[in-house]
């Protein structure tokens, strides 16, 4: 008796053992990629820069943006496609269309997500709603509450996505309307601090969802050289933590690289921003693992 | 007999060492990240374009550039904004154009007259070229989003108005409104419609709506006692202005006289 219980406890354990080492084994094999994409500022610019053009010859054109996209999508299928705001206005196509070309060509090329940006008002809160049926992704923003505007329902503050397993959480934020867009056209939109929002999405995206990655997608603007104390995406990075990327737009900064700043825990975050106008895509590749040790490791940052 | 209790014993065990097992492994898995890459690629001609894409657009750009391209006036000569010290034809024809569309709306439904229309240069971004005349002309002149305000202003404002003209010294479009600015740069024969300014009397004052939240330091047009948003683009007053007439006019009467 005393034999088989030995036998029975060895078999238990060893079967344990066994599986444990699988488990372990199993895990330390999963390595993720994805692909960020990102834009900013297109401005209506649908058909590329003519050839005369004194500074953007030959440059941007949704259907060679799309052709870039796919091409990227081919070599890793698991891409983020997000923009920054400032969809609207810039050529007649949003005079004559309102905006409907714009988000029709984005929803064929599958953006994920965009936030929203000061001239996206620019025919009115109510301009901006006659264009959602034309929208196949995802609006977001945290800081501007559309409660007593007809965009009530269609923004979401913050929406996580599942890419192959990985859990990436993404918010919006706004820039300040009063004195930039008139109240005629933004209306009742309430504009909140965007550091006190960015702070309760990290909470909420980080440690009550447990994403793997934090980005936020802002129009606040990268920097300003003559208003330092207004609040931009530098400044959000350095007053923050738990934000992994920051996709910036509304300045039109033509960034050459991401710019790693920083953050209120001394760990870095990349702040990007491509320009305007369809010119350039931004790319952030993030490579994960799901091995502990790797974390300690600490990460590369190659930009 | 007994060893049945101790299978039992072993088989609730594995049960629990499964549950913890399948927990484990269904419970989400965290991922850090090891390496991070960033770049910025240029949109170039080199990208071939994608034809469902290009094909989509294209009903788009067509109807838009019939549209822009068409034929709507005739343009004598080109009408450019640097080619005045106080007034330019272009800024008295843009000014014309707008008190006189804005009055069949503002009349309509107000009842009332513009009196002044005044207009920034600043916002005249191109020139008015000879030659055939479209409503990419008017895109062009007129790329933003201004819409018509009438402002009713105090007499006392006008003044207000004139003394800004004399201290910016810019052609601003000007029409319903002249005056001398005499040897000591004061002005003198102000005038309003052809009748002699007055301080207590209301006039009613076209501007863009830019100009009358004090754009351009204008903050006369911030005393006003009534507001009327008339909801039409200047673009608009322009493009409507064009489809109306065969010939843009050369306007080059002077409204503001130097001494």
């Amino acid at each position: 008796m005393k034999r088989r219980e030995f036998i029975e406890k060895t078999a238990a354990s060893s079967a344990l053992l066994s599986l444990g080492l699988s488990l372990s084994s199993f895990e330390s094999s999963q390595k993720r990629h994805l692909t960020i994409l990102h834009t900013n500022d297109v401005h209506s610019y649908i058909d590329p820069f003519p050839a005369d053009h004194p500074r953007n010859a030959n440059m941007g054109g949704v259907a060679r943006r799309a052709a870039l996209i796919e091409t990227i999508r081919k070599e890793n299928p698991n891409v983020l496609l997000l923009d920054a705001g400032d969809i609207f206005q810039g050529t007649p196509y949003f005079n004559y269309y309102g905006g409907e070309l714009e988000f029709k060509l984005m929803s064929m090329m599958q953006y994920d997500a965009s936030t929203i940006g000061n001239h996206d008002f620019d025919n009115g809160v109510e301009g901006l709603h006659a264009q959602m049926p034309h929208a196949k992704f995802e609006f977001i923003s945290a800081n501007y509450d559309f409660k007593n505007t007809v965009m009530d329902g269609f923004v979401k503050p913050y929406k996580i996505f599942n890419k192959d397993g990985i859990k990436v959480g993404v918010f919006g934020l706004g820039i300040e309307l009063d004195g930039l867009v008139d109240k005629g056209m933004y209306k009742e939109t309430v504009y909140n601090n965007p550091v006190e929002t960015a702070q309760d999405m990290v909470r909420i995206l980080k440690k009550e969802q447990k994403c793997d990655l934090v980005v936020c997608l802002s129009h606040l603007g990268y920097k300003y050289r003559d208003e330092p104390n207004k609040i931009c995406d530098l400044k959000l990075a350095e007053l923050t933590q738990d934000i992994d990327l920051i996709i910036g737009g509304h300045t039109h900064t033509f960034l050459e690289k991401p710019t790693v700043v920083k953050n209120l825990a001394g760990k870095e975050v990349l702040v990007n921003q491509v320009g305007c106008y369809g010119i350039n895509l931004g790319r952030i590749d993030f490579y994960l693992d799901n091995d502990k040790a790797k974390a300690f490791e600490g990460k590369s940052i190659i930009v | 007999m007994v060893n049945l209790k101790k299978y039992n014993d072993v088989s609730k065990l594995f049960v629990i060492f499964l549950t913890f097992f399948f927990v484990a492994s269904c419970s989400k898995q965290n991922y850090y990240v090891t390496k991070i890459e960033g770049k910025r690629i240029p949109i170039t001609e080199k990208e071939i374009q994608v034809p469902q894409i290009e094909n989509f657009i294209k009903p788009y750009r067509e109807h838009i550039n019939k549209d822009l391209d068409s034929v709507l006036a005739y343009c004598p000569e080109t009408l450019d904004k640097s080619t005045g010290k106080w007034q330019t034809t272009i800024g008295n024809l843009m000014a014309d154009v707008t008190l006189m569309r804005g009055n069949t709306v503002f009349q309509a439904r107000e009842k009332k007259s513009i009196d002044i229309c005044l207009l920034n240069s600043g916002g005249i971004r191109s020139i008015l070229p000879k030659g055939n005349v479209t409503a990419r002309t008017a895109f062009e002149i007129m790329p933003f989003e201004n819409s018509l305000v009438v402002i009713a202003l105090k007499g006392e404002q006008i003044l207000e108005m004139v003394d800004y003209f004399i201290a910016e010294k810019k052609p601003h479009s000007l029409a319903g409104l002249t005056f001398t600015i005499g040897k000591n740069s004061l002005p003198k024969n102000i005038l309003v419609q052809g009748k002699p300014v007055e301080k207590e009397t209301i006039y009613y004052v076209g501007t863009n709506d830019y100009l009358s939240n004090g754009g351009d330091n204008m903050n006369f047009l911030k005393k006003g006692v009534q507001k009327f948003d008339l909801d039409y683009k200047l673009r608009n007053i322009l493009i409507d202005y064009f489809k109306a007439v065969d010939t843009i006019p050369v306007i080059n009467d002077v409204r503001i006289t130097v001494e």
